[in-house]
Parts: C-alpha cells; sequence; structure tokens
C-alpha cells in the first residue's frame, strides 16, 4: 500500500507544478490584458508620455511580456520572487509579513466552523425531515446564497454599526495580544465560518444519511445497540473519507477565499495584498500571492486525498 | 411461558407508495415453537422479508405495522417502544442478513463485531465474548477459528463472512434466528457448506429460525414448517416434507416445477464452426495473474454453449475476450473463419454487429432515460441504416417476436417488470440480427418463473432464427434446459467440455461431479445424506479439490 500512496503523491505533485506553472502563466497574461501598467497606475492618467517612458525603462517593462515571464519564472524557480515594482522592497518581505496574518484567520475560522459544521451535520442527519433539520438548512443554505462581502457587510452593520460590539476594521498588528487580536478579528471570523459552514453541515449531513441507508447500519439496529452508539460506532468510521474532503477544502477555501474578506475588513493578510498589487498591476508581487495561493490548494487538496484513502479500511488492511 | 415461543396474529404491514399507505403483508399469521424451523417462500414481493423482519418488531424504513400481534414469549411487541424493543433485538431475536459482505461493517474486525451485542446487552464482559466467538467460529468451521475474528470483513471470503454473521447471530443465544436468504449471493458449491454450517449450528443449540428464501430446494434441507407467500398474502403452509411431496395449490406446484425446465431443442444444423477460441490466454492490465489459461472453445452455428463456473473462474472473462473489451495476451477468436481482430478499437462495424451481448442486470444495461423505441431503434439504425417508418415497424416486429405488448414501445425501462426489461434487451441483441449472441447470467436476477419464461423465449428464438448463443451461467438447472454442449470452468481453465449428454451422465469429472451434486435438491434428506457421504470421502469437496 505504502508503495502506491508513495507513487500517488509523487504523482500529484508533480502534476501541482505543472498546475502552478500554468496559473503562473494564467496570471501573466490575465494582468497584461488589464489596461494601462504599474506606470500609468502609479503616475495616474495626466503624466506625461516622457515620464511614463523613463519609469518604463527604470521597471525594465519595454521588454515582450513573455520575455519577462521567463526571467521572472526562472528567478522564482531559485527561490527568488523578486522586488515589489512599487516600493522596491523585495517580495519576500512584503508577503512574509502577511502572509502569518492570512493562515491566523484561516486557523482561527475553521476551529469555530468545522466543529460546528460538523456537529449540526450529524445532529441534521439524525433528525432528517424533522423542523430542525430543514431550519438548518434554510439557514446555511441562505448565508451561501448571498455574496460573501454582502455577508461581511451585514454583519458589520449589525455588530459594528448598530450594537458596537466589534470593531468594524480588523487593522491586527504583531504588537496585539492574543485575546485583543481575536477580538479585533472576530467579525471576519464569523463571516467566513457563516460562508462555509453550510458546506461542511450538508456534506456531513448527506455522508451520514448515505450511511444510514447501509445494510451494516440496519444490521447494528437490529442487534439491539443504542441509536447514539450506531452514530458513533458504525456511521462515523465510515463516513469520515468524505467529511475529511470537505474539511480539507473548506481550509483550503479559508486560506484561498480570504481575499474578498480581508479587503472588506481592511485586514491585513495576503488576499488584500493580492487585491491592491492587481490594482497597481504590481506583477511579481502578484505573481508571488498568486502562487502561495494556487501551492496551498493543490497541497490541501492532495492532503485530503492521502487522508481519504487513509481513512479506508479497506486500503488501511490489504488481505 | 406458553407452548409457542413465537406468535404472531393477522399481522398488517403497510408501505408508503406515492403517500398512499398500501398493504404488502396482508394479515398473516405464524407461530414457532422452540427449535422449529418454518420456511418462508416466494418470488420478490411476496412480503416475506417483511414478514420475517417483523418477528423482531422492526419494519424497513417507510413501512409500518399497522395492525395485528405479535408475542414473543408471551410478550406483545406490536406497540412498544424502540427502547424495549432494542433490548429484544440481537439479543433473544437475532438476524442473518442476505449480503453478509454489506452487512459487515467494513471499519471493524469480526470479532469487534461479534462482541457487539452480548456485551451491549450486558450478558457478557468483552473478554468471554471473544471466547465464545472463537468457540462459535470453530462450530462453524472457519478457518483458524482463533485469529479469524481479528480480520476485516473484507479480507475474508463470502462463504467465510456469512458463516461469521450466523456466528454472530448466535452470539447472545437467542431464542430465534430470522435467516434472510442467507445463501442467495453464494456460488452452489460453498452453499452447501454453509447451509450445513448453519443447519448443525442451529440444531444444537435447539434455536427456532425463520428461513426466508425464494429458492425451495434451500428451503426443503431446512425448514421443519413452509409458508408459501405470494403479493403479502398466503399461499399455501404444511409440513415440509409433506408439501414437497403434495402441494395443494397451483402455484406452489409452478414453484416446485421450475426445477425442471422442459426441453423443446430443434437442433441446429451444427455442422459449421460459427466461434471458435483458440489456446486463449488473457489477463487484466495492472496485473500478474492469467484469468484465463490456455482456453479453447468451438461454438456451432445455431447451438447454444453453455459456459458453467462459480465466480473467479474466467467464465465473464472469457465473454470480454470475445467481444474484445480484454484483448488476450494469446491466442486468437476465430469467427466465420476469420480471425477477430483482437481490440474493441479495431474491430469493424459488421463484427461487431454479428456479435451482441444481453447481460446480468437488465436495468441498469439500458439508459433510464430513453423510451423502448429508442432502445430497440438505435441498433436498427446504426447497423443497418433503418430510419423512420422502417426503424419503426421493424421494433414493432421485434416487440412482437419477444412477446411483449405493442403499446410498451412509448414506456421507459422503469415502467417495466424484471423480466421484461430482460426483454427489450434481448430485443436490442436481435435488432442487430447477430450470428451469436452471448448471455451473461442473463437470468440469474430474475425470479424462477419469470427466469422460465426468458429461457423458453430464447429457445423458441433459436429454433426460429437459427442463432448461437454462449451461455454463461453458475446455475445448473438453467444449463440442463438450453444446453448443447457444457464447458466447465475452475480458477481460469477449462475442466471439461463436450456435449451436454455426456458432461452430465457418469462418470462424471471431479469438479463437474462436484458443482452437479452441490445443487439443491427437493429431496429434504438430499443435503444430510451428500454431507454424509463427503465425509466418508465418497464424494468431492470444494476443500479436496482446491489442495489439487
Amino acid at each position: 500500500m505504502s508503495n502506491s500512496l508513495f507513487l500517488m503523491i509523487a504523482k500529484r505533485i508533480g502534476l501541482g507544478f505543472f498546475t502552478l506553472l500554468a496559473i503562473s502563466l494564467l496570471i501573466t497574461v490575465g494582468v497584461e490584458a488589464l489596461s494601462g501598467d504599474i506606470c500609468t497606475a502609479i503616475l495616474g492618467q495626466m503624466a506625461s508620455e516622457e515620464t511614463v517612458a523613463a519609469c518604463h525603462a527604470r521597471l525594465d517593462l519595454d521588454r515582450p511580456v513573455m520575455v519577462r515571464y521567463v526571467e521572472w519564472l526562472v528567478n522564482f524557480v531559485q527561490g527568488d520572487m523578486g522586488r515589489s515594482m512599487a516600493n522596491d522592497r523585495t517580495v519576500m518581505e512584503l508577503v512574509s509579513a502577511r502572509i502569518g496574518n492570512t493562515l491566523y484567520l484561516a486557523a482561527f475560522s475553521s476551529m469555530v466552523a468545522i466543529p460546528l459544521g460538523i456537529a449540526l451535520g450529524v445532529v441534521a442527519a439524525l433528525y432528517r425531515n424533522t423542523g430542525f433539520d430543514r431550519g438548518i438548512s434554510v439557514t446555511t443554505l441562505s448565508t451561501i446564497s448571498v455574496p460573501d462581502f454582502f455577508v461581511a457587510y451585514i454583519l458589520m452593520a449589525l455588530f459594528a454599526v448598530k450594537f458596537s460590539i466589534f470593531p468594524a476594521i480588523s487593522n491586527v498588528a504583531g504588537s496585539m495580544g492574543f485575546w485583543e487580536r481575536a477580538y479585533v478579528s472576530a467579525l471576519p471570523v464569523l463571516t467566513l465560518t457563516l460562508i462555509s459552514i453550510a458546506h461542511l453541515m450538508r456534506m456531513t449531513r448527506a455522508s451520514i444519511v448515505n450511511l444510514l441507508a447501509s445494510p451494516y447500519i440496519e444490521m447494528a439496529k437490529l442487534k439491539g445497540i443504542k441509536p447514539g452508539r450506531v452514530i458513533v460506532k458504525h456511521a462515523l468510521p465510515n463516513a469520515w473519507a468524505p467529511i475529511i474532503q470537505v474539511v480539507i477544502l473548506n481550509i483550503a477555501f479559508m486560506v484561498v477565499g480570504v481575499v474578498i474578506i480581508e479587503v472588506v475588513f481592511v485586514y491585513p493578510g495576503l488576499g488584500a495584498l493580492m487585491v491592491d498589487s492587481v490594482q497597481l498591476r504590481n506583477m511579481p508581487v502578484v505573481q508571488a500571492t498568486a502562487m502561495i495561493f494556487a501551492s496551498a490548494y493543490v497541497l490541501l487538496n492532495l492532503l485530503a486525498d492521502v487522508l481519504a484513502i487513509l481513512a479506508n479500511p479497506r486500503l488501511r488492511h490489504r488481505r | 411461558m406458553t407452548d409457542q415461543l413465537l406468535e404472531m396474529n393477522d399481522v398488517l404491514i403497510e408501505a408508503d407508495i406515492d403517500g398512499h399507505w398500501k398493504p404488502i403483508v396482508n394479515h398473516l399469521s405464524m407461530t414457532l415453537k422452540r427449535g422449529e424451523i418454518i420456511g418462508l417462500i416466494g418470488e420478490s414481493g411476496a412480503g416475506k422479508s417483511t414478514f420475517g423482519l417483523c418477528a423482531l418488531g422492526y419494519t424497513k424504513p417507510g413501512c409500518r405495522i399497522a395492525s395485528g400481534s405479535i408475542k414473543l414469549d408471551g410478550v406483545e411487541l406490536v406497540g412498544q417502544p424502540e427502547s424495549a424493543l432494542r433490548k429484544i433485538r440481537g439479543n433473544k431475536v437475532a438476524y442473518v442478513a442476505q449480503s453478509a459482505a454489506a452487512s459487515f461493517n467494513p471499519a471493524h474486525t469480526l470479532l469487534e463485531q461479534f462482541s457487539e451485542a452480548p456485551v451491549q446487552h450486558g450478558k457478557m464482559k468483552t473478554s468471554e465474548a471473544a471466547v465464545r466467538g472463537r468457540e462459535l467460529y470453530r462450530q462453524l468451521d472457519l478457518p483458524e477459528p482463533d485469529t479469524i475474528g481479528e480480520r476485516y470483513p473484507h479480507q475474508v471470503s463470502g462463504g467465510q463472512l456469512q458463516r461469521a454473521m450466523t456466528a454472530m447471530a448466535l452470539g447472545s443465544n437467542p431464542d430465534i434466528i430470522i435467516f434472510d436468504e442467507p445463501t442467495t449471493a453464494l456460488d452452489v458449491t460453498t452453499q452447501i457448506e454453509v447451509l450445513s454450517a448453519i443447519k448443525e449450528a442451529v440444531k444444537a443449540r435447539n434455536v427456532a429460525g425463520i428461513y426466508i428464501t425464494h429458492d425451495l430446494a434451500v428451503v426443503a434441507q431446512m425448514a421443519d414448517r413452509i409458508m408459501v407467500l405470494r403479493y403479502g398474502d398466503l399461499i399455501e403452509e404444511g409440513n415440509a416434507r409433506e408439501m414437497l411431496a403434495n402441494p395443494r395449490e397451483d402455484y406452489t406446484r409452478r414453484l416446485l416445477a421450475v426445477r425442471n425446465l422442459r426441453e423443446h431443442k430443434i437442433h441446429g444444423d451444427g455442422i459449421n464452426v460459427l466461434l471458435e477460441v483458440k489456446e486463449v490466454t488473457a489477463r487484466y492490465p495492472g496485473t500478474k495473474i492469467d484469468v484465463l489459461q490456455d482456453i479453447s472453445v468451438k461454438v456451432e452455428k445455431g447451438k447454444t454453449v453453455a459456459v458453467v463456473g462459480e465466480s473467479g473462474s474466467g467464465k465473464s472473462t472469457l465473454a470480454r475476450v470475445i467481444t474484445g473489451l480484454l484483448p488476450p495476451s494469446a491466442g486468437q477468436v476465430i469467427f466465420k473463419g476469420e480471425s477477430l481482430p483482437a481490440s474493441l478499437k479495431e474491430k469493424s462495424k459488421e463484427n461487431l454487429r454479428s456479435i451482441q451481448m444481453i447481460y446480468q442486470m437488465a436495468d441498469v444495461a439500458m439508459n433510464p432515460r430513453q423510451r423502448i423505441r429508442e432502445i430497440i431503434g438505435r441498433p436498427l439504425e446504426f447497423y443497418l441504416g433503418k430510419t423512420g417508418d422502417e426503424n419503426e415497424a421493424r421494433v414493432h416486429e421485434l416487440l412482437k417476436q419477444i412477446e411483449i405488448p405493442d403499446h410498451y414501445i412509448d414506456r421507459f425501462p422503469a415502467q417495466l417488470s424484471g423480466g421484461e426489461k430482460q426483454r427489450i434487451c434481448i430485443a436490442r441483441a436481435l435488432a442487430a440480427e447477430p450470428e451469436l449472441i452471448i448471455c451473461d447470467e442473463v437470468t440469474s436476477a430474475l425470479d424462477q418463473l419469470v427466469a422460465e419464461g426468458i429461457l423458453d423465449l430464447l429457445q423458441n428464438l433459436q429454433n426460429e432464427l437459427n442463432i448461437s448463443y454462449l451461455f454463461i451461467t453458475h446455475d445448473l438447472a438453467t444449463v440442463k434446459a438450453i444446453a448443447d454442449d457444457i464447458v466447465v470452468m475452475y480458477q481460469g481453465g477449462i475442466v471439461e467440455q463436450g456435449p451436454k449428454q455426456q458432461i452430465l451422465d457418469p462418470p462424471y469429472e471431479d469438479y463437474t461431479e462436484l458443482l452437479l451434486s452441490s445443487v439443491p435438491e427437493m429431496d429434504p434428506d438430499w443435503m444430510d445424506g451428500l454431507v454424509e457421504r463427503r465425509r466418508r470421502g465418497e464424494a468431492p469437496t470444494a476443500e479436496t479439490l482446491r489442495q489439487r
């Protein structure tokens, strides 16, 4: 088993690199397709042609885009992410200042959303087609049916403006203590939780409902096993594989999907950095953040698949 | 305590069908004494499982016990809360399911699942349950009884799982065990081993049993009394021996009669060989075992060759090789004197047209979103270029040939019964005007009476159209009814082949004898006698063959 598992992991990592390459190309083409470049973005529309030309020359933007891309790629592969075009700081410096904040937000939201989502899913499966089940479904579905930023603004209007419980701007800083940090980031966490819990809850519910119809659950009932034990001993061990998949995809979403949330709450994370950089057409920073987001997604997906295999007793205990 | 262990009186069970409660068990009654085994017989939809299960106070989701009384040891079960019923289930009344593979939880070992009921019901400690488990495993003739309990369900074979499940049912010393088709999914040679192990273990403990099956010959071996059910009604009830000897009702007689399928062949000319499989060896990609080893088979024009064997014998793989789904690693397939291209891609439309297939599961072999008109019309258009009115007219003709009413042409597969679906599949194969039809277990999923109708139809079509059949099956009754030649396969090789009479009459090849002797007979003493002869070494057993 370990052999085939390692082979699969190796294959997937190889494919992952290919994905990253494709994404970097897409980003290059995409940013290039936007009107203007960093010089027009910084200098504004009023700038004279000479100033813009001088800016182009200083930033080496006169060369064809593919040449610049290949150069970036060669450097990137060697671990050099280049320098920001806007302020000449290294991309590494910019990114490392922000990545911790984004991971903190993802971890914090996951810790709230995942246990809650799974628990709600199990309860909804047990009491399926009751008022509770429907209520939960309607609530969670409505939170994912509206756009992320809308949920964010509603929460802000409610908890920051109307009741002033939490701050509207989540400007965390390194100097903050644990509680202060948690307090300041409460609204982004709540938003992320609300928009991800529906997936978690519905997938958990679906996989448990599916399992509850299987012959070995009927067998357990006919052995006179109590309902709680049927769930914990007979359903859950077999439900892990699908649930793990959703959980990890959600963690990936928490890392990657924060872009808009960060902007709304002015949260100093990678997503906000990316959005700022796209506005400035700051290619090296856009590329670096895109690569980080994409790798996180690829790696977490791989992790999900590996865990799903490990969770399957048929694969764990071979004949 | 009364004399009767279980008394079910006037039980009405209803199912929720499209929002209406419809009766599926119609005021049935049953009594069971200690140590007695009662057989519930019937075709699918007879309500036999539903009725059997209600002895646990249980109904499948979507069903309810509407009225009646179920008394276990004098205690009424109907109307009891779940918590009270739980104390009975797996404790006083235990259940053995049809598919052991699906009914064991894949996440736990056999012994963990064995111990669960006795421990949870407070009858034993975990350590005591383990001892008892090993003891029962030994009694049920499971290999390595001391350690087999540590294995996971997927690590043991189907027959062993079924025995492990019987052990599990016996675990907490129940008064009654409900057996729900426990051997239906097994090969005949395995079935008899499991049946005799079950019978012995149950008799030794004086446990009462409700044995649910569609197979009269199986129930003849197990039951003291038989109830024949149909559409939720009782047809006939009585002592097993008496009923088998003298069935009172016509329906019971028909169930008994299907075992002896009549033969009405007009023999084909048999002069020219249509298909020849020549020294074929094949393995699945990425594996190292040859699932077919040096197989040679001939099919003559207008004749039927039956390929018989247990699961894993390679008989379905042979079909895959002939159709080109699995190119052989050696040997060739010759059709009408010409070598067929090995892989599907290289085959011409003409190659494809002349060999058609009919599958076991008619359900999944048809597109559920297509009407019968399209299902049968498609090969007419694809192979023969028939369109429009010509196509429609031919579909009607084919429907007539398979004895399906004309107006079915606008129906979807889901609106048809199992037997009707299989007829449509036959019509679809016929539409291509093939010379050879490969039938892969085409009657295995059907009730006996329906299967008989299908076999009749296939035979009539052969007489009429001079088609050849390659008939893949594990069911020897089917073989007896339809084959001209028989090929017996075992573990990827051919044990013997030849004309039907030569194979089915003595002297037998050992494996053929094992197969033939394992087919349950109506004689209630058949199994005990056979087991005794096998024990004395007078008849071959699966064990001795495996050791070779």
